[in-house]
């Protein structure tokens, strides 16, 4: 059996293509949400009952959802943003509003290890709440949250393979519909090796990122 | 310079309402270093937090450099807050930044031009002994030298008042000693006045001149340090004093007062000042028919001023005795019997 090279290296394009992208949107969605999660509980800068028991649900309804309904479900949304339900843009839409809230807990999480002393001290040196998240929260905070952009980008190749659902193509669709459905058992392992050595090297580069954002 | 008037907070719990603070009311003068001492749960933390409204009281008010910070709008608060200093005593500095940084902190919030920053910080460097360590990364330094950074930064705004919640709690003795010294330095050379928390008598009786004693949050003794130390009103207080100036009477005292003849024979003399410099017992040896025995004794001193206590039998005629301890009371020294229940 030969092996269609061409053809892989461009599902390979595919999901680069489609997890940059989905990642990008997804922290400009999940970055503002993560925050808005801290500030907003009792006790910290910007308390607000409401608004975080509604982030808070929304959040959780959107992690609760399984993928592969979830990529069903907002076909309309995505023929709204992009015109069209299938193909690599269409298979962006879903996976951002998978990876957003995802990032946004991964954030929250970040966040609030960060020392209260360290706002505290923020606090006393008459910084402004927009000062203490972008001056002290999220530079002390920031190795951290390396790791945690690491942990959803890995999640989001793994989400690209199911996009192959509405034809969004990538390595995920290449491996089901060559390898499994037709038996092509060189194109799956080739496809699978891609994979696992790009989660090993996102991995890599995302720890050694959040050790010299550290320091130690 | 700081003042709390009928300061109450209440911390609301799930049973139960705390009060971590019931009307104080505290005056700390410009230039002095005031030290407040309690045991923890006492409201110590609650009272500094109060004095830059990282808390805001229940109830009163709280005013410092002649501004009623309850008063204020958050604006004003945060220009407030740049004259009134603080420094943890966890550091609470960023991990994330260097030395220099952490310092310069409060001054880029203000976005102070790029030279005067530098100039400030290397100052600032300089006063704590830190030039080396500009660029060093916090978690590169000991915890003495993390301090000096902290209160480096405290002092970069210039302010006039520096708030130390626990400054020296979790530093060694030896670096405590030193970081005591540099708020000395402070307080001498920039004449800020100091606000300290502490559990600890010695930090009170190295560098402050006054203190007050706070218990469930209530003020039960304030005044000179001298004052409280020579003559503590309360218990509590006796027993923060005890703790640094060992004066307490030791038991083999206690047991020869058990004994008949040596009734109204043991005195405790206490010297202050000048008069510990005099040779009293000698001259008491030497004109009354009295042998002097010292049991017990320890000299201190007291932000310069020596502060001696003597346990000491007379033995002799009552009649004698009694001339004996009149002349004390002439000189100027408080004398008092050691009764065998006093314990």
């Amino acid at each position: 059996m030969l092996v269609d090279w061409a053809q892989i290296s461009e599902a390979l394009w595919e999901t680069i293509i489609m997890v940059t992208f989905s990642l990008l949107f997804a922290v400009v969605i999940g970055l503002p949400l993560g925050i808005l999660l801290v500030v907003t509980r009792k006790g910290h800068l910007w308390e607000n009952k409401y608004v975080f028991t509604v982030l808070n649900s929304v959040v959780n309804i959107f992690r609760s959802i399984p993928f592969i309904i979830l990529m069903v479900a907002v076909i309309p949304f995505t023929r709204l943003v992009v015109g069209t339900s299938i193909g690599t843009a269409a298979a962006i839409v879903p996976m951002v509003l998978f990876s957003g809230p995802y990032i946004a807990r991964l954030i929250e999480n970040s966040l609030l290890e960060v020392d209260p002393g360290v706002m505290e001290a923020a606090q006393a040196m008459g910084a402004t709440p927009r000062q203490i998240i972008t001056r002290f929260l999220i530079p002390e905070a920031l190795s951290s949250l390396m790791l945690g952009i690491t942990i959803a980008t890995i999640g989001l190749i793994g989400a690209s393979a199911m996009a192959g659902a509405v034809g969004g193509g990538g390595l995920g669709d290449l491996a089901i519909t060559f390898g499994y459905q037709r038996f092509d058992t060189m194109v799956m392992l080739i496809t699978v090796g891609i994979l696992v050595i790009m989660v090993q090297g996102l991995q890599s580069t995302g720890n050694i990122l959040s050790k010299k954002i550290r320091r130690r | 310079m700081i003042t709390f008037k009928n300061v109450t907070k209440v911390y609301q719990g799930k049973s139960q309402d705390v009060k971590a603070l019931d009307d104080v009311n505290l005056h700390i003068e410009e230039g002095e270093i005031h030290g407040v001492i309690g045991f923890s749960g006492a409201g110590k933390s609650s009272l500094i937090r109060c004095a830059n409204l990282l808390e805001r009281p229940t109830s009163g008010k709280v005013t410092v450099n002649n501004q009623d910070l309850l008063r204020l709008s958050p604006k004003e608060l945060r220009e407030a807050k740049r004259d009134i200093g603080m420094v943890f005593q966890h550091f609470n500095l960023l991990n994330s930044k260097t030395v220099f940084t952490n310092i310069a902190m409060p001054l880029l919030l203000t976005n102070t031009p790029k030279d005067k920053v530098k100039k400030r910080v290397n100052e600032l460097l300089n006063f704590v002994g830190l030039s080396d360590k500009a660029d060093n990364y916090p978690d590169q330094l000991s915890g003495g030298q993390k301090q000096r950074v902290g209160i480096a930064r405290s002092l970069a705004t210039q302010p006039s008042v520096l708030l130390c919640d626990e400054a020296t709690s979790a530093l060694d003795p030896e670096t405590t000693k030193s970081i005591l010294e540099l708020l000395k330095k402070i307080n001498r050379e920039y004449n800020i006045t100091i606000l300290i928390i502490t559990h600890e008598m010695g930090v009170i009786r190295e560098i402050c001149d006054k203190v007050t004693v706070l218990d469930s949050g209530k003020v039960v003794e304030s005044g000179s340090v001298f004052d409280v130390f020579s003559q503590p009103e309360t218990k509590i207080a006796h027993n923060f004093v005890s703790s640094v100036m060992h004066d307490e009477i030791p038991d083999s005292v206690y047991q020869l007062l058990q004994k008949q003849e040596d009734r109204h024979q043991i005195y405790r003399i206490v010297f202050i000042g000048e008069s510990a410099g005099a040779p009293l017992l000698s001259q008491i040896a030497k004109n009354y028919n009295v042998e002097v025995n010292v049991l017990f004794g320890n000299i201190t001193e007291l932000q310069g001023t020596p502060f001696g206590n003597l346990v000491v039998k007379f033995e002799g005629e009552d009649k004698e005795i009694n001339r004996v301890i009149m002349h004390i009371h002439q000189q100027k020294v408080t004398i008092k019997e050691v009764l065998a229940d006093v314990s």
